[in-house]
């Protein structure tokens, strides 16, 4: 098996390349923590996960086994293989200091959150840049739509070990924020690890 | 009133409105669709997000009293009046293959300025006229359309949701380069492609006042509208 197994701590990012055919998986490994996550083409970063196309084409918000992760081209990029959390959302995006003050208090700007995770990660990749972040995927994160159009942050329905995982339909670029957001219960207030697999299939 | 403009059918459209300045987008007929994408004029960087703007305000549509936020935590435009109810922030924009398997190719070359344009390649022109680009092509609004999610996450298009006349008030809070595509909307199921045109019309409106029913219909809005002040009156 030829690939990576690596633990990303809370409040970190990752980058990696996924290669056609090959699996990734992302493992929540002590319970309720979101992993903010994109999908590049690993050729051509400008087309990239598209989260408005995935859910149009699949007729429903949730991403769960089976859903087809379409770019902004339309093309697809991964496919949910293996799913034994049961739903992940794909509207709530990324927290970022700017939007912390918004949603909690002016003086939450200074908290650590994904996008400046993303942004860091970014700049040491060199190519890539904010105008680079489109809506990205919460792996694990529960965030319901009433049907009156209301948004909740509910949670909980990720557990201890509990995993999700894609198989890549192109050579793809992953950026993944393991979140630190400590202001609401998309982490059940305590961020914790993930762990981060890819490997050849036969 | 400032000026008055139409869109055709199918057409698309870019411009800049002013801070203050309110734009009335009026739907032309019934079923009527309008995509819309918002950039800050004095940096395109900062632009709608549709992530922030839905949990600020724990909403998944758009009415009157909902403001549409940045990526940077601060309000592009408010919606001061809207007499059709529910504007559709998640679904997206068309493409040229929808568009063709779904109502047929068309070229220029036979139809003329009756070919049909999708969603995507209409906002690829508009930006390009801004140096933007597809990597500025984010998660859009629909306008006008209804799409209401059931228990299991399904996306169901209100039809005959939106009819002839009815408006929405977007009131400049940054100066805003604004894109629009009046197109059908991608989950539209009928196979004629006959798109109402949009009608517009831009204001000069009054600063939200304390009481603004924007700004107060939510902390949140609070502190967005208190970012926004701090940027233009430094």
């Amino acid at each position: 098996m030829k690939g990576l197994d690596e633990v990303v701590p809370a409040g970190e990012p990752w980058m990696g390349v996924v290669r056609a055919g090959q699996s990734l998986r992302i493992v929540d490994l002590e319970g309720n923590q979101a992993v903010d996550t994109l999908f590049y083409n690993a050729a051509d970063t400008a087309e990239h996960y598209s989260a408005q196309n995935t859910i149009q084409a699949q007729g429903r918000i949730y991403l769960t086994t089976g859903t087809v992760l379409l770019s902004n081209r339309g093309n697809a990029l991964l496919r949910i293989e293996e799913d034994t959390c049961g739903r992940h959302d794909t509207l709530g995006g990324a927290c970022s200091a700017e939007s912390n003050t918004v949603r909690y208090a002016l003086e939450k700007r200074s908290m650590h959150s994904c996008r400046d995770s993303f942004l860091l990660a970014l700049a040491k990749q060199g190519a890539l840049t904010k105008r680079d972040l489109p809506s990205n995927i919460n792996f694990f994160m529960n965030v319901p739509v009433t049907p009156t159009g209301e948004l909740r942050f509910a949670d909980g329905i990720s557990a201890a070990g509990r995993h999700v995982q894609l198989r890549a339909l192109i050579d793809t670029l992953v950026l993944i924020s393991n979140c630190p957001q400590l202001n609401n219960p998309c982490n059940a207030y305590n961020p914790t690890p993930i762990r981060v697999m890819t490997w050849d299939n036969a | 009133m400032i000026w008055e403009e139409e869109i055709p059918g199918g057409a698309h459209w870019s411009g800049v409105l002013r801070r203050g300045v309110v734009l009335r987008l009026i739907a032309g007929g019934d079923d009527a669709n309008v995509s819309a994408l918002f950039f800050s004029r004095e940096q395109p960087l900062e632009r709608y997000n549709m992530a922030d703007t839905l949990k600020a305000q724990h909403i998944a549509h758009l009415t009157t009293g909902c403001v549409c936020y940045s990526d940077m935590g601060r309000i592009l435009c408010s919606i001061t009046a809207d007499t059709c109810g529910w504007h559709d922030p998640l679904c997206g924009l068309t493409d040229a293959a929808q568009i063709s398997s779904r109502y047929g190719a068309t070229r220029f070359q036979e139809q003329r300025n009756q070919r049909f344009v999708s969603g995507r390649d209409a906002m690829l022109v508009e930006l390009g006229k801004h140096g933007l680009n597809e990597r500025d092509l984010v998660a859009n609004i629909n306008f006008f359309s209804k799409v209401a999610v059931d228990e299991a996450g399904a996306l169901r298009l209100t039809t005959g949701h939106a009819k002839a006349g009815q408006y929405v008030d977007l009131r400049f809070e940054m100066d805003t380069i604004v894109a629009l595509h009046a197109g059908p909307h991608p989950l539209a199921t009928g196979t004629k492609y006959a798109p109402p045109a949009i009608r517009l019309q831009a204001r000069r409106g009054s600063p939200p006042a304390a009481d603004d029913p924007c700004r107060v219909r939510c902390p949140e809005n609070a502190r967005g509208y208190i970012n926004t002040e701090r940027m233009y009156s430094s």
